[in-house]
């Protein structure tokens, strides 16, 4: 079953065109990369299956019910004046959860991305992975159809998100939410994805297509197989070819 | 820099500044009128100590009723325009006359609205005005400073009008609403002292009137003694702002 879609959709700025025409499905419980050059509407995309923009032409198909799709942005967007527990009950609270039954939902998030123990703690005492892990609850608190990660973890070092790549995988085999990923780095998509799809250059269309084999969550070392590293070079291929279009 | 440098630095300016001074005057013969040596401010300083704290407190208490009186309008106001664009835009431009027209101009206005029996009302209106406005800009900006993208995060979870203001507006602005105070709070003594000299009478005894009274009678080391006084609430208010701020801040983002 499909959850969203993007049916020819184009989407022009004042600047000029920004995405498309593009087409993009996405089934139930799968977890898409969306990879591209800076620029080529990736993020513009994602807005669109948010519901947060409109395409200028094309349909946009969504679930359209409070809380069925959640967005986890670039940064934390913590709310400063709350404690993490708050800010994971936020979604909840806004869609009218007695505040006692969001409090008690958002500590179980917390708990579900590692944060027992930090409820109290505000956004300014978290490192920059837990503040991510805080935005990681917020977004799942809901249990989302639908999860927009719109490059989480580029401010993050290496083995942060490393770290990060893999609690996600674990915490989508838990409520297996369908999740579109997008990043500029083909490794992490590759590592995530059971599907990558790469775009060309501003206004992205779609590049090319390729699927990923092999189970997830990822075994240990899955990075250094065979499989993985030639998924990685025909992803790159790829995007180079779409950057050149 | 060490501590006991920083807190030196300022406090050795001031004694070889004062130090000058009393030589300047003893060496030069200086008549007393024209500037009297600073050991004489603080003889005149100690005897009229009272009656200072006493004018000192009055202006201080003026300056602090108009702080609350411009805070609650200045807050209220912000809260109503940020409602409605086309309020904004009606008020804007007397917001700006009224903040650039000098408080000075319009003092002798006020004083006769609020009547010769109540100079008082006229001191506290005008800091008042003075103190309204780095309120107002400082909370329409507040609640204009919302992250994008919590605002978007808002937008997905269907956050209506009013939820939109409490949750996410208002606790944005706290950080600018704080600055506000702090600066309107010097600007309220500004406010009080003019109107006090604008005035002028008997019946407003603040520490503009002392000065006043003193230079008539060409009492120079009570007008300096009047004068520090000013200068030291002056700073003592900013100093107890600094901290209320530092304080607010530390509980705003817990740390």
């Amino acid at each position: 079953m499909t959850v969203a879609a993007l049916e020819n959709v184009e989407v022009d700025y004042a600047r000029g065109r920004a995405l498309g025409p593009l087409d993009l499905a996405i089934r139930e419980s799968e977890i898409v990369a969306l990879v591209g050059p800076s620029g080529c509407g990736k993020s513009t995309a994602l807005r669109l299956l948010a519901g947060l923009e409109a395409p200028t032409r094309g349909v946009v198909r969504r679930t359209q019910a409070r809380g069925e799709t959640s967005v986890v942005f670039q940064s934390p967007t913590l709310a400063p004046w709350l404690s993490a527990r708050a800010n994971a009950a936020l979604p909840l609270e806004l869609a009218g959860v007695p505040a006692a039954e969001a409090r008690r939902r958002a500590g179980e998030a917390l708990a579900r991305v590692g944060l027992a123990g930090a409820e109290a703690a505000r956004p300014a005492q978290l490192s920059g992975g837990m503040a991510m892990r805080v935005s990681l609850a917020r977004a799942l608190v809901t249990e989302p159809k639908l999860l927009l990660l719109d490059e989480p973890f580029s401010a993050l070092d290496e083995m942060t998100r490393r770290a990060l790549a893999d609690d996600v995988l674990k915490l989508w085999q838990g409520l297996q939410p369908a999740i579109i990923f997008v990043t500029h780095n083909v490794e992490e998509a590759v590592y995530m994805a059971s599907r990558v799809v790469v775009m060309t250059a501003g206004p992205g269309r779609l590049a090319g297509e390729t699927a990923v084999d092999g189970p997830l969550p990822r075994a240990p070392g899955f990075r250094t197989t065979v499989g993985f590293r030639r998924t990685v070079e025909t992803v790159s291929k790829a995007l180079a070819q779409g950057m050149a279009a | 820099m060490s501590r006991l440098a920083r807190i030196a630095a300022p406090l050795a300016l001031v004694a070889v500044l004062l130090a000058g001074w009393e030589i300047a005057c003893r060496a030069m013969h200086v008549p007393s009128y024209f500037l009297t040596p600073p050991s004489a401010v603080a003889v005149s300083l100690a005897r009229h100590f009272p009656g200072l704290l006493k004018a000192a407190w009055y202006t201080l208490s003026s300056a602090l009723a108009a702080l609350v009186i411009a805070s609650v309008m200045a807050q209220v106001l912000a809260l109503a325009v940020v409602l409605s664009t086309t309020l904004e835009r009606a008020v804007q431009p007397l917001a700006v006359i009224l903040q650039v027209t000098p408080v000075i101009a319009i003092a002798p206005l006020v004083n006769i609205w609020a009547g010769t029996d109540h100079p008082e009302r006229a001191v506290v209106a005008l800091a008042v005005v003075v103190a309204f406005f780095p309120i107002y800009s400082g909370a329409l900006t507040g609640l204009k400073a919302v992250d994008p993208d919590l605002m978007r995060l808002f937008d997905l979870y269907g956050a209506g009008r009013v939820q939109r203001l409490v949750r996410l507006r208002i606790p944005s602005a706290v950080p600018f609403v704080l600055q506000g105070h702090k600066v309107a709070a010097g600007l309220a003594i500004v406010g009080a002292v003019v109107a006090e000299f604008v005035a002028g009478s008997g019946k407003v005894q603040g520490l503009a009137w002392r000065i006043f009274d003193a230079s008539f009678k060409l009492e120079t080391a009570r007008m300096l003694a009047a004068l520090f006084m000013l200068g030291a609430m002056g700073a003592i208010l900013y100093a107890v702002l600094e901290v209320a701020e530092r304080a607010g801040l530390k509980w705003w983002r817990g740390r």
